[in-house]
């Protein structure tokens, strides 16, 4: 749910490329999400500001209260939130977990995200990547456009073909 | 296990649908995707959309997102536009509410007044 809600951030920032990378580390109790978009970035006073709700909220539509909520939830795991930018470059998210904690929640249902994030994006190139310990699971919307050809991303057979190889890759990655 | 050969298929059956409904004028489908819309389940509002919409094989449909128009207590929040037609804008549209919803608004023209919130 943090995923897709940092990921339409990228988008109304006029992104064309996301990357969202999970890595998971049993041995150093690590659970990382990181969001890196080519959009038009923030400025430093807004940067600054952008994990105050009260703040951003007031002063720019297009943080609102996605960056605070995942800020409370990673911090309620022993973990923080970073956020880097620069203007007409892009920017970058990375917020990290204590994997054990247990407040931490579950990954959730990534499927349904990327499905959502490519149906309604068509023209936007998403690059997923999921690591546990040794093993890794790639999603990479540039693949499906060289199989495709002119049919669009938003199409409802590629969303319903997105959602099921996301959820058997994942699956498979967690060895079920 | 899934490939991505599979998309060869979809790829055939997709172009295949494109050229029986070239110069009809597309349904849009809105959903809202704002911080209040995905904490209220617009992802598996969506996800029914989209599934709904393969099934039926409706292809001259597009879905688009917007994100919070203000209504955050009604999301998730989800626009039908039919060419030629006023929005019709229905609240609190759960997976099992936007399936109903694609059966008789988009496919049979008949709007579904109890979770209508706005129009026009």
């Amino acid at each position: 749910m943090h995923i897709l809600d940092i990921a339409q951030n990228s988008i109304a920032a006029g992104a064309t490329e996301i990357n969202i990378i999970i890595r998971e580390d049993s041995s150093e109790d690590s659970f990382i999400i990181e969001i890196e978009d080519n959009g038009r970035g923030m400025p430093r006073d807004i940067l600054n500001a952008v994990l105050d709700p009260f703040v951003t909220t007031r002063t720019t539509r297009r943080v609102g209260l996605g960056l605070p909520l995942l800020c409370q939830a990673a911090r309620a795991c022993d973990g923080d939130v970073t956020v880097d930018s620069e203007e007409r470059k892009g920017t970058r998210v990375v917020a990290w977990f204590r994997r054990s904690h247990w407040d931490r929640a579950p990954l959730g249902d990534i499927a349904s995200t990327l499905m959502a994030l490519v149906a309604c994006n068509p023209s936007v190139d998403i690059r997923y990547e999921h690591l546990i310990d040794g093993g890794s699971f790639r999603f990479d919307t540039r693949d499906l456009r060289r199989k495709l050809g002119d049919i669009p991303l938003s199409n409802p057979l590629v969303a319903g073909f997105v959602k099921d190889y996301v959820e058997e890759g994942e699956n498979n990655l967690r060895g079920e | 296990m899934k490939s991505l050969e599979e998309l060869e298929r979809i790829k055939k059956e997709a172009q295949a649908m494109t050229k029986l409904r070239e110069d009809k004028e597309n349904t849009k489908i809105v959903v809202g995707m704002g911080t209040c819309g995905i904490a209220a389940g617009a992802r598996e509002t969506l996800a029914a959309i989209m599934d709904e919409l393969a099934k039926r094989n409706l292809q001259d449909v597009v879905v688009t997102q917007t994100g919070c128009v203000g209504l955050c207590e009604q999301e998730p929040i989800v626009d039908i536009v039919k060419p030629g037609k006023p929005k019709v804008t229905y609240g609190r549209v759960t997976g099992e509410r936007a399936r109903q919803i694609i059966a008789s608004h988009v496919v049979n023209d008949r709007v579904v007044g109890e979770w209508v919130i706005a129009t026009g």
